[in-house]
């Protein structure tokens, strides 16, 4: 069972604020589900890679040339706050 | 032509239609928009108020609708993933699929329901609210394409689009009773695509039968500057004319089609499709595919570990949900509390766990070992076989509710369909028969690039099986 201070450490690296109650249902959620998986550490797999894509792909970069790219007015249409030009953000400093 | 008529033509028989000068274009999209408005089943989260203006007419597609799931970006069109956190965003560019489809001349008719970022198996986990099942509104469609399947089913769209990262074409298309075709991995473009898991996520078509989804995909496929996992594919997409199927043999992997889950509804309707298929000419032979039982573990932690890392990009600062905060990692944290439901918030933290130091090597690392053992022995039964064939789902349609509390359960929904995601081959699911009045999904798989043989094996049984799906189709619209 997933102790809360590892689901809470957990939810910190994943930039995620949880509340109290989701804490706990998590740890509960997160514990069964772990366990499921947790058969594939009883498999001998010491001579098998790991395949991380399935199709053979050879490389297929395109020429390096520069080409038009998204107009700033078009790409900070959707943006949530803007200031001169940019994305404005609160500031990194707390308070 | 009368209304009722229109609908129940599949996307070819239309495409005759119009070519014929019996029907046009814009009478065919009226009559699917009108029903797509009055949609009762919640699969639309938007319908086009016209005919498209810059619409290829003169496309092989000749203007017939298409719906689009929402995950797809489409320029100036809410383009929502079933998420919060994206509420009413606007692309600024339309997917390559969906452009391709355009090009050819498909009109898109409307954005439909899914589970948030495609994570899910009953479009429950969808933040516009569940999709209702035509064949019983009282039950899920599946998902995560659940919208694109309830629609096609409904006869609220001629066809649709979706996405398949672990089944979630196909078992959609199961149950609600039509064909969803999940390509070989990297045929079609991924491009604006909203990324769940990049290295399974391929989009396909579903479609009232099998000659749709191979016209559908046929304008699909193609490589992409935008995509480098692109690679199109080395035979251009015939549509299938097949009747028979003498000399293939199907393999029945024994993993696949046994276990408790597996309904006897379900495993009977199955059963008498072989039988069909054997009359058809072919030949039944048992195969085993021994890392199959752990193929949902692998999945489960390839697939949110990969969704941890492309969910990363939801964080307030560019587009969609932005929660009040006064520094900016709260401007993060609250973002992502307020704008992302349970169920992506499972898979960020089980993703996350299985990353973070200390784990990788035990968890994602072995994981990706696993991956490699399914697709050895896929190719290993594929030396004897032509085709893997299993049904679809373990279970038909199930009741609203019955599995939101325990999401493992909820997993289990795609035990036969994983498999094929983590090989990248090509799989297809078509209606073999009903269970208790609920369809049943029949899946062939078959090598990477191999559609062209696996749509004719396909169309081939589906004229044996001739299954009946105009109940799900209320001949006045959804508005009866």
């Amino acid at each position: 069972m997933l102790e809360r201070s590892e689901v809470l450490h957990v939810a910190r690296l994943a930039r995620l604020r949880l509340d109290d109650d989701e804490v706990d249902r998590m740890a509960g959620e997160l514990s069964s589900i772990l366990d499921h998986i947790a058969a594939i550490a009883a498999l001998d797999l010491d001579d098998v890679p790991p395949t991380s894509h399935v199709v053979e792909v050879e490389s297929a970069l395109r020429a390096d040339e520069p080409g038009p790219c998204l107009d700033r007015d078009v790409a900070l249409a959707q943006a949530p706050a803007v200031q001169d030009g940019g994305f404005l953000v609160p500031s990194p400093q707390a308070g | 032509m009368d209304v009722n008529e229109i609908i129940e033509l599949s996307a070819a028989a239309a495409i005759a239609a119009i070519e014929r000068g019996d029907l046009d274009a814009a009478e065919l999209f009226s009559a699917y928009r009108l029903r797509a408005e009055a949609d009762e089943l919640n699969a639309f989260t938007w319908v086009a108020e016209h005919l498209p203006a810059d619409m290829h007419a003169d496309g092989p597609l000749r203007g017939v609708p298409l719906a689009v799931k929402d995950l797809f970006c489409t320029a100036g069109i809410p383009s929502q993933s079933g998420s919060k956190i994206l509420e009413g965003y606007l692309p600024p560019y339309t997917a390559t699929s969906v452009a391709r489809l355009q090009d050819a001349g498909a009109a898109v008719l409307g954005k439909t329901n899914q589970d948030e970022f495609a994570m899910g198996s009953s479009n429950e986990n969808s933040a516009y609210g569940p999709v209702l099942n035509p064949w019983d509104r009282g039950r899920v469609p599946g998902g995560s394409s659940g919208g694109s399947a309830a629609a096609v089913a409904a006869g609220l769209a001629p066809w649709a689009l979706g996405t398949d990262t672990g089944g979630s074409i196909r078992q959609p298309a199961a149950l609600c009773g039509i064909v969803g075709l999940k390509p070989t991995y990297g045929t079609v473009s991924r491009y604006g695509m909203i990324a769940f898991a990049s290295s399974l996520d391929q989009a396909g078509p579903l479609t009232r039968d099998v000659t749709d989804a191979a016209l559908l995909y046929r304008h699909m496929v193609g490589t992409d500057p935008n995509d480098a996992t692109a690679v199109g594919h080395r035979e251009e997409i015939r549509l299938p004319t097949a009747e028979r199927l003498d000399g293939l043999r199907l393999g029945v992997p024994t993993e696949l089609t046994t276990g408790e889950g597996l309904e006897p509804g379900v495993m009977a309707a199955f059963e008498a499709t072989l039988a069909t298929a054997r009359g058809l000419g072919a030949t039944i032979e048992e195969c085993s595919l021994h890392s199959a039982p752990h193929a949902l573990s692998a999945y489960y932690v390839i697939a949110p570990a990969e969704a941890s890392s492309n969910l990363a990009r939801f964080d307030g600062v560019r587009y969609g949900l932005r929660a009040p905060a006064d520094d900016l990692v709260s401007l993060y944290t609250n973002t992502r509390h307020d704008g992302f439901g349970a169920e992506v918030k499972r898979r960020i933290l089980i993703g996350t766990y299985a990353l973070s130091s200390g784990y990788y090597d035990a968890y994602y690392g072995r994981a990706q070992k696993v991956r490699t053992l399914i697709a050895r022995e896929f190719a290993s039964v594929f030396e004897r076989c032509d085709f893997v064939v299993t049904p679809t789902s373990p279970g038909v349609a199930f009741e609203l509710g019955a599995k939101t509390a325990d999401p493992l359960a909820m997993y289990l929904n795609d035990s036969f369909t994983v498999p094929m995601s983590l090989a990248g081959i090509p799989a297809i699911s078509i209606p073999c028969g009903l269970s208790d009045g609920l369809p049943v999904g029949l899946q062939l798989a078959g090598p990477a690039f191999s559609e062209n043989r696996m749509l004719d094996a396909a169309h081939a049984l589906e004229q044996a099986i001739g299954f009946d799906g105009s109940p799900a189709r209320t001949p006045t619209g959804a508005a009866s």
